[in-house]
């Protein structure tokens, strides 16, 4: 069954066409990357799925609903979470504070005002937070100022906010880039410890190879707008094509 | 204690105090005295504190929770006193339905501006409400003129209709009787403190305001302002339609400043087109950022510094200097007092204008954080240690409570 | 016909003024990422630089008059220029008579020293800060520049003349076949025009056809790899806010005789240009230009009694309104580029 159906999508910039009839389905409760090499088109497909860019042509349904021409809180309310490629936090407020925001975001839904009631008055709010910040071993840091902790951290903590939310697809852009190899490795081991434990569908583009073939079921590979092959890691590592896309010559040269 | 926190309740009630006996602590010197003109605690320059810290507190609502930087928000202020002194004009003396019509006509405003300002951001917020603002001010000196009555201002008059009050209403802005320029003088020794009925009701008001604007820093609300402020790219990936939040700080805070106009009119009378010029808007700015813009405390403080020195300064004259520094050689006090003479008198703008500078330029948090360096550097404890200490205290307590 | 022609280049001074501050603006946001409340300081200073050569020409002492005495039989005196005396009759008066369009030169090297004192001393500091706080300093700034013009020179405006030769008006109508008088305009303000023409061309040769100015151009378009090829960009920034400073403080000396200068125009011209700026496209140039000259010819139309009539105010809130309508239906102005203080 598949949660995120992307077809025939294609945008143009200009004279650019940065994507042509891309075709790509996501299974529910799998962790699917997308890998391509630069301009493949990785960044404009995500920004198709999360509402900043409408593509020209072709459709992106999300669990049977469209999410083309919905702006972007919207399509985090259908149960997309998105995480950035520099992790996107709360950076003036504690630690706390920012595992707060999306448990009363998700609960108020497009507004609440709430401006005369206390934040520590909203036990349940209050225990979800708490219970996510242990969960995700931020519990000790909770009244640090989230701009000064580790990039790690704040990608422990970006992940944390997402899914405190309890998003039905997570969405992840690059999540390891600039990050050193032990805070790659620790971020590998944290999404798959989220894929053990959550009934979640992760969607992750990635141009680290150790982290896709750590991660992925499933991998579909972009060049140049549109999709070359989609299978299982193992048979997209020997692939030909890929290959090609990534080495830029042919298998005769070769 | 009114669903505050212990701290929360602490500060309210030292303001509360603070406020309530101002009378009596802004006139520490002896009525005949020469220290007597650095004394505050006269009606007029009180009623001004307390006012313009409502405006500031208001703006600080907008500007300190959200980052966005309104240039317009005297033109609410200036609204709201139109609207008061119409409401005497015609209704009432009586300030209460003054005050309410000023606060509900400054609401209606700013949500139009405001729905129109806030679809952008940034610097773009700030001119679209600078031009707003300055819309409003042409308006009122040409076209609007029958409302406003232009250049002159718009003033009560005895042929005012009035239709509420009776034949034998005080003539003058009162509140169910009791005149707005009433006042009682106890005399102690050389002492004259004067408790005016206007300056009590602003200082009960601005309490109100005041206390509202800490439920308001301490809600959820609140704290979706500030996440909106510190990265709204995550707010919106985040689920929430930031549009409403950010228009409602905005329409809460043009309705404390459409109070302040109420209440300056209730105070005084009369509306000029002058209140409403962005040089007033910047006025605003520059006691939220003096006083600390986020901070609660901050607004209060920076309206209050501001116009006591406004007050201060104007009063100085070359006489008043010359006085200052007699005892030193002629020579040098002619120099002193050359050099200080364009900053004071007529000059308090001057000043003013490098005062905003200065504040910005080596203290962007203000005079709340000015006072907490202070005290950071009195205690010998910087700012990490002080918080890792109070994080390990909590843990510790924590696990003693399991 | 010939009324709408008369609004169209009554509406050209107006906008050269808006235009050539805009222009000023623009540059330093583009090259700096700085936005500056200070720059109708400058144009501002600018006119007082005008004013500051011609009372400089005003000098003078008191010496006899040969010609006798009064009815009491003491010496008569009389009020002599020093710059007659020092450069003769006719030199003098030709100086006096020519200070505005001469204040070009001494304000010049003036401005340009400004602009370089303001952002070496000041500016530099807020690059990294928050747009608020670069707005918030400069309006500070703003306030000192004009109270310290208002502490010398007195709030009241001081009219400074153009040149005998300049004051009379040009009969345009007998020129395009209209009746005489019917379009009448100052010579003084087609100088003006003229002038500004000069400036903005100038502007832009030297953007276009100089090393430094490719340099900016590239800056421009993008801060950071510019400053990856090791060019100093620092010094170049600093040419830059001098060169702004000079364009707003040229236009505020030719402004001169248009409207007397006094302390708070630079405020007044401030908040329009900021808004010409906007309509114009934040960062574009061109647009900067357009939207000056638009918006000033549309101020002179909506001025008109014609259009007053049907719309009273109009002539007031028209910069505004327009400004409002584009910032809501393109927010990049009518030039603007893709990703200039986007959200």
């Amino acid at each position: 069954m598949a949660i995120l159906e992307v077809k025939n999508v294609g945008k143009r910039f200009g004279g650019l066409q940065a994507l042509s009839d891309v075709n790509l389905s996501v299974a529910e409760n799998s962790v699917h990357a997308i890998i391509g090499p630069n301009g493949a088109g990785k960044s404009t497909l995500l920004n198709c799925l999360v509402g900043k860019l409408i593509p020209d042509t072709g459709s992106v349904m999300f669990d049977g609903q469209s999410v083309l021409g919905r702006k972007p809180y919207e399509i985090n309310q259908m149960g997309i979470s998105r995480v950035f490629q520099t992790p996107e936090i709360f950076g003036d407020l504690s630690v706390q504070e920012n595992m707060l925001i999306p448990c009363f975001a998700k609960r108020d839904g497009s507004f609440q005002m709430n401006a005369l009631t206390s934040v520590t008055s909203q036990r349940d709010i209050l225990d979800k937070a708490e219970e996510m910040l242990v969960e995700m071993k931020l519990a000790d840091k909770r009244h640090m100022h989230a701009a000064s902790m580790s990039r790690g951290d704040k990608r422990r903590l970006e992940i944390a906010m997402c899914l405190s939310q309890n998003p039905r697809l997570l969405l992840l852009d690059e999540p390891t880039a600039g990050m050193a190899r032990a805070d790659t490795n620790n971020t590998i081991d944290l999404l798959k410890q989220i894929k053990e434990e959550r009934d979640i569908t992760i969607a992750i583009i990635e141009h680290d190879m150790h982290v896709v073939f750590s991660l992925a079921e499933r991998i579909t590979v972009l060049a140049q707008g549109t999709p070359l092959v989609e299978d299982t890691p193992d048979k997209i590592k020997g692939h030909p094509k890929v290959r090609e896309a990534y080495l830029g010559e042919s298998q005769d040269a070769a | 204690m009114l669903s505050l926190n212990k701290k929360d309740f602490g500060l309210l009630l030292v303001v509360a105090i603070l406020t309530l006996a101002a009378p009596i602590i802004l006139n520490p010197f002896p009525a005949n005295s020469g220290m007597a003109q650095f004394n505050a605690g006269y009606p007029d320059l009180m009623q001004r504190f307390v006012i313009f810290g409502i405006f500031a507190i208001g703006f600080n609502i907008l500007f300190g929770l959200t980052g966005y930087l309104s240039f317009g928000h005297a033109a609410f202020l200036g609204v709201g006193s139109y609207s008061a002194v119409w409401m005497m004009k015609l209704l009432s003396m009586n300030v209460i339905p003054a005050i309410l019509l000023s606060v509900i006509v400054a609401g209606l405003f700013s949500v139009v501006i405001g729905y129109v300002s806030l679809r952008r951001s940034g610097i773009y917020f700030s001119i679209l409400t600078l031009a707003f603002a300055q819309m409003s001010f042409n308006l009122a000196y040409s076209v609007l003129t029958p409302i406003t009555n232009g250049e002159t201002g718009l003033q009560i008059s005895l042929s005012d209709p009035r239709i509420l009050d009776g034949a034998n209403a005080p003539s003058y802005p009162n509140l169910f009787g009791a005149q707005m320029n009433s006042a009682a003088t106890v005399e102690l020794g050389n002492w004259i403190f004067t408790f005016s009925v206007g300056y009590y009701l602003c200082a009960v008001i601005m309490l109100a305001a005041f206390y509202i604007s800490i439920r308001v820093f301490r809600s959820p609300f609140g704290m979706m302002l500030r996440a909106v402020k510190s990265n709204q790219q995550r707010m919106n990936y985040t689920g929430l339609n930031t549009k409403p939040y950010t228009l409602a700080a905005f329409v809460i805070s043009g309705m404390y400043a459409g109070l302040a106009g109420g209440l300056l009119a209730s105070m005084d009378p009369l509306a000029g087109a002058e209140r409403m010029q962005w040089t007033a808007s910047g006025e605003v700015v520059l006691m939220t950022i003096l006083g600390g813009a986020g901070t609660l405390l901050g607004p209060v403080l920076g309206a209050g510094f501001i116009k006591y020195f406004e007050n201060i300064f104007s009063k100085i004259n070359d006489n008043v200097l010359h006085g200052w520094f007699s005892f030193m050689p002629d020579g040098f006090e002619d120099f002193l007092v050359t050099v200080i003479h364009p900053f004071v008198g007529k000059g308090w703008n001057l000043t003013l204008g490098l005062l905003f500078m200065l504040v910005v330029i080596f203290l962007p948090g203000g005079l709340v954080e000015g006072g907490q360096r202070f005290g950071r550097v009195f205690r010998r404890k910087d700012r990490n240690a002080g918080s890792v200490e109070a994080d390990a205290a909590k843990q510790r307590n924590q696990t003693a409570a399991e | 016909m010939d009324a709408i022609l008369l609004q169209l280049l009554n509406g050209l001074d107006k906008g050269s003024a808006y235009a050539l501050i805009a222009l000023g603006l623009t540059l330093i946001f583009g090259t700096l990422g700085v936005v500056n409340f200070a720059h109708g300081a400058l144009f501002m200073i600018g006119a007082f630089c005008a004013v500051t050569l011609s009372k400089i020409f005003t000098l003078s002492h008191k010496a006899t008059e040969p010609s006798g005495t009064d009815f009491l039989g003491n010496p008569k005196f009389d009020d002599v220029l020093y710059v007659k005396d020092w450069f003769g009759e006719t030199v003098g008066a030709w100086l006096l008579d020519w200070s505005v369009p001469l204040a070009i030169l001494f304000a010049i090297p003036i401005m340009l020293a400004i602009g370089f004192v303001m952002e070496r001393g000041l500016i530099k500091h807020f690059y990294k800060r928050p747009h608020a706080d670069q707005i918030l300093v400069t309006f500070g700034l703003a306030i000192v520049l004009q109270e310290v013009i208002k502490y010398f020179y007195g709030a009241n405006p001081i009219p400074t003349a153009a040149p005998e030769a300049f004051r009379g008006s040009f009969d345009f109508g007998i020129l395009l076949g209209f009746d005489p008088n019917a379009i009448i305009y100052p010579y003084w303000r087609l100088i003006y025009f003229a002038f500004s023409a000069l400036i903005i061309g100038g502007v832009f040769a030297f953007l276009q056809f100089t090393t430094f100015g490719m340099v900016v151009r590239a800056g421009m378009a993008d801060r950071e790899t510019v400053g990856l090829l090791g060019i100093n960009i620092d010094k170049r920034f600093t040419i830059m806010f001098g060169i702004a400073a000079a364009v707003a403080g040229l236009a505020g000396v030719m402004y001169a005789p248009i409207n007397s200068p006094n302390y708070h125009m630079g405020m007044d011209f401030l908040v329009l240009s900021f808004v010409v700026v906007v309509v114009g496209g934040m960062g574009s140039l061109p647009g900067a230009v357009l939207a000056g000259f638009l918006l000033g010819i549309l101020e002179s139309f909506a001025s008109m009694n014609e259009v007053k009539d049907i719309l009273p105010g109009i002539d007031q809130i028209i910069i505004y309104v327009v400004a409002i309508i584009i910032l809501l239906t393109r927010p990049r102005g009518l030039m603007g580029r893709k990703g200039v203080m986007e959200e």
